[in-house]
């Protein structure tokens, strides 16, 4: 198997078992030994993971992938024991980002249902083709990035998490807004719409919103 | 014992190579102080399997030795009673492997060489060399030595050397070895009066000038050390290249005596609960120096679906694999896992095993704990035990979510392509054609020949252009090779056995299926931009010097001084290898021009003088002729400048130091030729972009393994010869270009060829064929195709190349790599973190 066989999925699983970083290595861009150059679609999953765990409030220094080839041990030492020890710094996964372990798991449980829609999206709007980390780079720290994003997969992504936490027990707006870092209007918004389309519903007994 | 007769037709005379006796000259003390050990006796101590199980201890008080010393260069390069002439050509490059893994061993341990000529000439040995060099602990001395007495007390060795600016030393040494010359096979004589060969005067087969397999006597063929001193991968070159020129002999007779292997039926276990063995191998004490192996062993049988787990010394051994055969029919194993070394050296081998006790293959699984784990935390002893488990844990997981695969035959197209017409690529096809295959030879150039047109004489003196005529001639009439000159390669797709080529020539443009693929595009002469090449007439090529001197030109020819400078434009910066032959070239140069000219003032400026093997002779030649052979530093190289002899003529003066004399030197120099590098031919790096290979570092081909495996690509169905390779000697490109030949032989002599079961496969009633895979599918392995529920995407098992990049794009994941699946890669990363890990990290958390 190719780097660009490395899913999304596996990389959020990783998150969810327990796992504070994750280092994904390559091989050097333009070197491939066949003609797949999947270490292309390596870079873009992992700008695009980048940025979901930045929006979803996790450190995106901790998913790493660095370009190496077979005969550089001491570049994969290096980069190993620098990611580490930059993991290290960062603590653990969560709680240094100031979330509680529900919160977390909501978190990374919307993600992963995402997945297929993310690559339906990826496949028709965030498909880039560079040829070089730096034109990456360049692409997903741009603004036209981010009104994609926004665009895109904010507002799905935020659905999914309040669908998460929800299935643990009902819950308040002001609970959510909290739980998931959202203003309580963001989070009314999104109920609105979720009620909507059947997903949830308002128990009025409790004042709160459930799992329709 | 039993006498029988065997009828053969061709025999091949591998008798190998003796290690040097120093005890023939006292002067070693060899058996004489414990203390002095040959560098076999070293590379023992070295062995797990040795006296010390891989420790270096002194034999005289079982301790480590701090301070070492190799003495290079024992029983070669010297016309004395005992010794040889030549140069054995490998010691130098063990010597520093010895050092490497000595301070590897013993970091603290302090390690000198006393050395002639340093010959890193080999493949990437440059770097090598640096890197022994720039160990801590470790210097190179070049020096005559002499060991002159033992402490009786300590039983240490003292060796006296000298020192340029501290005269004749004496320092003491925990211990010496003796860096021993290779001599021919013992019984040499008695092997050559029983096959009817000659031997040459330093007592090896005496074989064909140009052809080193060849002897007097047909039929008969030499390869490996029985040629005369060589590394491995020259041994293996002649080794599959005898194998070729009996191919060409005995092709209507092949595959008469083989006997198809028969495995025993493959159990299904599909439905049977997972039963795993762990193997763990301590591969000598690779691992188990490291990693605790019966720890580890034991944690293996607490870990769920493992219902036995053992330990083996090394699981790659005959009786090893035996055993894992046993356990599975004793056991009822459906799973196995070798925790050893990386699956890219002995996966075959293991999964062979499975099939031998009636497993599918696929089934097996490999953990690394070499390469992974031991190799790297040598020093981390306790992580590196938890490590292993970890790393064992995962595949462990993996393992029972493994599923039987199928691997398929694929025809082979019988026909061959080789691209590059020189030498090496005309040796290679004469020989593939020779044995029944249409061949189709590409050469970008108008005329066959490659750089040997510019070659006029070898060292041993053979007529080059006679023997490139006669091969010329050859390729030609052979009714089955089709010559395509002034080519380009404008597209190759396919795969092992199935080949399409596109080449545009003066025919056209042609389409060309083949099944194998031979490399031969040959190599450049770097143009220098030093020492006024370019600026001045009188500052010459090496090889620009060979074809004036062959021209008869009389400028060259009538110089009353002509100065050679070696090593120009590699062993530097830009390109940190040696081109290998130039020395034996300024050599080759300089003999010639004493013969027309011996009056004739010659000097060859070097920095290491590399003609190694029998090569040395000539060296000597040259040296007793009075060539002046002047040693420079890289840091202090020769400078070029136009000026006026004394007696008023114009000349070059060449200003070098001398380092025996310590001083100054000018030289007045008719001519100056420049030892320019063998560089990459300019079109290697688009050759090796359309066939899917890859380069070394230094941009030449690289091949699938650079000691055993030289002759062929990591590309299936793709093989590799001359000097595209690495710079190499005409009878070096001959051997590796027959072994090219042998080795694409193994595949065309084939019906099929086996493919891996592991591709991509889709659930059709996931695939809402949207044709992300495809489209992301490079080898076009993905198509649609209709079913009675619509269109389907389906896979070509014979073109998917397994990259699995298809899984990552589709939305409903209907398509899955096997071997690779989600379900089987997920299994693995919830395994990573151990479940006692997560409870202590929630603990911490709840504090």
């Amino acid at each position: 198997m190719c780097s660009g066989r490395v899913d999304m999925a596996h990389v959020f699983r990783a998150f969810s078992k327990g796992a504070d970083g994750v280092f994904l290595g390559a091989c050097h861009l333009n070197e491939c030994n066949y003609i797949t150059h999947g270490n292309y679609h390596a870079l873009t999953m992992v700008n695009i993971c980048r940025k979901i765990m930045e929006h979803i409030g996790l450190n995106p220094e901790r998913l790493r992938i660095q370009f190496m080839s077979g005969a550089e041990a001491s570049l994969f030492a290096e980069s190993v024991n620098d990611f580490v020890k930059k993991v290290k710094e960062l603590g653990p996964l969560g709680k240094s980002e100031g979330m509680d372990e529900h919160g977390l798991k909501a978190k990374l449980e919307a993600v992963t249902e995402l997945i297929p829609y993310i690559r339906l999206v990826e496949r028709e709007r965030l498909r880039v083709s560079f040829k070089s980390e730096e034109e990456y780079h360049t692409f997903f720290t741009s603004d036209e990035f981010k009104r994609l994003f926004n665009e895109l997969i904010v507002d799905k992504l935020a659905v999914g998490q309040i669908v998460a936490l929800l299935r643990e027990r009902p819950l308040s707006t002001g609970k959510m807004a909290e739980m998931l870092g959202l203003t309580p209007s963001e989070v009314s918004r999104h109920m609105n719409t979720s009620s909507r389309h059947g997903l949830v519903r308002y128990d009025v007994s409790q004042k709160c919103y459930a799992l329709a | 014992m039993e006498k029988g007769e065997v009828n053969v037709g061709a025999i091949i005379l591998s008798a190998g190579l003796e290690p040097f006796d120093p005890k023939v000259r006292e002067e070693y003390r060899y058996g004489e102080f414990q203390n002095v050990l040959t560098s076999m006796d070293f590379e023992r101590l070295l062995s797990s399997t040795g006296a010390y199980a891989g420790e270096i201890l002194r034999a005289s008080d079982l301790k480590h030795p701090k301070k070492l010393a190799w003495i290079q260069c024992v029983g070669s390069r010297q016309v004395i009673e005992g010794g040889n002439s030549y140069c054995s050509a490998v010691c130098c490059t063990y010597t520093q492997k010895q050092v490497i893994l000595t301070k590897d061993h013993h970091p603290e341990s302090e390690c000198t060489i006393f050395h002639n000529d340093v010959r890193s000439y080999g493949k990437d040995f440059e770097r090598y060399y640096q890197r022994t060099e720039n160990l801590p602990g470790v210097r190179f001395f070049r020096s005559y030595t002499s060991i002159v007495r033992e402490d009786p007390v300590t039983k240490n060795v003292f060796v006296r050397y000298s020192t340029p600016d501290d005269g004749v030393k004496e320092e003491e040494f925990d211990m010496v070895v003796l860096s021993i010359g290779l001599n021919p096979p013992k019984n040499a004589l008695e092997i050559a009066k029983k096959y009817g060969i000659e031997l040459s005067d330093h007592g090896f087969a005496k074989v064909n000038e140009i052809n080193p397999m060849v002897t007097k006597r047909p039929g008969i063929f030499v390869s490996g050390g029985f040629q005369g001193p060589v590394d491995i991968p020259e041994s293996v070159f002649s080794a599959s290249g005898a194998g070729s020129q009996i191919g060409e002999i005995l092709d209507y007779r092949r595959g008469k005596l083989t006997k198809e292997r028969i495995y025993p039926e493959e159990r299904d276990v599909s439905g049977e609960e997972p039963r795993i063995g762990v193997f763990v191998c301590h591969c000598g004490a690779n691992i188990s120096s490291v990693v605790g192996i019966p720890d580890t062993v034991e944690y293996c049988k607490t870990l769920p679906n493992v219902v036995h787990a053992q330990n083996q010394l090394f699981s790659c051994a005959t009786n090893s694999a035996r055993e894992i055969t046993d356990m599975i029919k004793e056991k009822g194993l459906n799973r196995v896992i070798v925790a050893g070394c990386s699956p890219r050296t002995l996966e075959p081998l293991f999964r062979d095993t499975l099939r031998e006790a009636g497993i599918n293959q696929y089934y097996y699984e490999m953990a690394n704990i070499r390469e992974h784990c031991s190799w790297v935390h040598s020093k981390e002893k306790e992580e590196a035990t938890e490590k292993a488990k970890d790393i064992i844990r995962m595949s462990a997981a993996r393992a029972c979510h493994l599923a039987p695969l199928q691997e398929f035959d694929l025809p082979v197209d019988k026909r061959a392509l080789v691209v590059g017409g020189g030498i090496a690529g005309m040796t290679s096809a004469l020989s593939i054609a020779n044995q029944g295959h249409e061949v189709y030879l590409v050469e970008k150039d108008k005329d066959l020949g490659g750089i040997a047109r510019r070659i006029h004489t070898t060292l041993e003196g053979l007529d080059v252009q006679a023997y490139l005529g006669d091969l010329t001639g050859k390729i030609y009439k052979h009714p089955s090779i089709h010559v395509y000159t002034d080519a380009t390669i404008t597209a190759a797709t396919g795969y092992i056995g199935n080949f399409v080529t596109t080449v545009k020539s003066d025919r056209g443009v042609t389409a060309i299926k083949h099944g194998a693929a031979v490399l031969a595009i040959g190599a450049d002469v770097y143009t220098p931009t030093e020492y006024l090449y370019g600026q001045d007439d009188r500052v010459m090529t090496h090889l620009e010097l060979e074809g004036k001197i062959a021209e008869g030109d009389e400028k060259v020819i009538n110089a009353q001084s002509l100065v050679m400078i070696q090593c120009v434009g590699c062993r530097n910066e830009e390109r940190n290898y040696c081109s290998r032959i130039c020395c034996s070239e300024s050599v080759k140069n300089a003999l010639l021009l004493k013969e027309k000219n011996p009056k004739m003032d010659i000097y060859i400026l070097f920095r290491d003088v590399r003609t190694y093997g029998f090569r040395e002779d000539f060296y000597r030649e040259a040296a007793s002729k009075d060539v002046r052979f002047i040693r420079y530093e890289p840091e202090d190289a020769p400078v070029v400048e136009p000026g006026k002899a004394e007696d008023g003529r114009s000349v070059l003066k060449v200003m070098a130091t001398d380092f025996i004399l310590g001083k100054k030197l000018e030289l007045d120099a008719d001519v100056v030729a420049l030892a320019a590098a063998v560089i990459p031919a300019a079109a290697t790096k688009e050759i090796a972009g359309l066939f899917k290979v890859t380069l070394s570092p230094d941009g030449f081909f690289k091949e699938a393994h650079v000691k055993l495996r030289p002759v062929e690509f990591a590309t299936d169905g793709v093989y590799l010869c001359g000097l595209a390779h690495y710079p190499k000697f005409m009878q070096e490109t001959i051997n590796q270009s027959y072994g090219a030949a042998g080795r694409a032989l193994t595949l065309l002599s084939n019906e099929t060829v086996v493919a891996s079961g592991s591709v991509c496969e889709v659930d059709e009633n996931k695939c809402v064929s949207c044709g992300a895979c495809i489209t992301v599918c490079n080898y076009g392995a993905i198509e649609f195709y209709d079913t009675p529920q619509g269109r389907k995407a389906k896979v070509n098992p014979v073109l998917c190349k397994g990259d699995g990049l298809c899984n990552t794009v589709c939305a409903t994941s209907a398509i899955s790599l096997k071997h690779f699946t989600d379900e089987e890669l997920l299994s693995e990363i919830d395994a990573a973190v151990s479940d006692e890990e997560i409870m202590k990290q929630i603990d911490a958390a709840v504090g």
